[in-house]
């Protein structure tokens, strides 16, 4: 199942430069289990040593924050657009 | 490395000001929308300025808040443009990135814009942070 995942500019350079990409799976996990093996370089940008999402990135699905849906376990069907959105921040 | 100095109209330039006196005591933030080049840095020409709200509601940090990044990356690659730059404010501090502001630099190509209030006369400055060294650039303000 195609979905179009949404790279920001600062992880183009690890997804050979593309602004998105398809995506395939039925829930967040996989099709970002699907991307790293695609483009080992998000690996770290996305998850954490123990394959949890990273605090320092918000991932989307259309219009919802997955963190207020089920996580990585978050459904998603095709046509969904997943964002992924580092955190800006500072102080 | 030369880097291309920031270039607002003088209503971009009060629309951050604006945001972030309204934000105070609180530091504001937002994101610039523009172009970049082959070499996808910023030309410094900025095409919309977009304030954001303050995810942590803090005096002393900010985090833009993801809906507010959605939306305007959601516009940014609808008009084939990027997000190029953030602002934030400073309330007590000069208008220098902070220790904080360098560790969390997201994006080398960015434009960091600091804005200070705390003298009367609020000030602003822009820098690169690219590998934690940091770079004043000019900000030249036209009017509209």
């Amino acid at each position: 199942m195609a979905v179009e995942v949404k790279i920001p500019t600062v992880m183009r350079a690890s997804a050979d430069g593309q602004a998105s990409v398809d995506g395939n799976g039925l829930t967040v996990r996989e099709i970002f289990s699907d991307l790293v093996n695609r483009y080992p370089g998000l690996k770290a940008n996305l998850l954490d040593q123990e394959g949890n999402l990273h605090k320092f990135v918000n991932v989307y699905r259309d219009d919802d924050d997955i963190r207020y849906l089920e996580g990585l376990d978050t459904s998603v069907s095709e046509g969904a657009v997943v964002s992924i959105l580092p955190a800006v921040a500072g102080g | 490395m030369s880097f291309a100095p920031l270039r607002l109209q003088s209503n971009q330039y009060q629309t951050i000001i604006d945001h972030c006196l309204d934000g105070f005591p609180c530091e504001a933030c937002g994101l610039l929308v523009g172009s970049v080049d082959k070499h996808y840095e910023p030309t410094g020409e900025i095409d919309s300025v977009h304030p954001c709200r303050n995810a942590d509601e803090s005096t002393r940090t900010y985090t833009v808040d993801s809906r507010d990044l959605l939306q305007v990356t959601r516009q940014a690659d609808e008009n084939n443009l990027q997000i190029v730059s953030v602002w934030h404010s400073h309330t007590h501090t000069e208008a220098y990135p902070s220790e904080t502001d360098v560790r969390q630099a997201l994006d080398p190509s960015w434009i960091y814009v600091l804005v200070s209030l705390r003298n009367p006369q609020p000030e602003v400055r822009a820098y690169r942070i690219k590998t934690g060294q940091i770079t004043e650039i000019d900000v030249i303000v036209s009017p509209e």
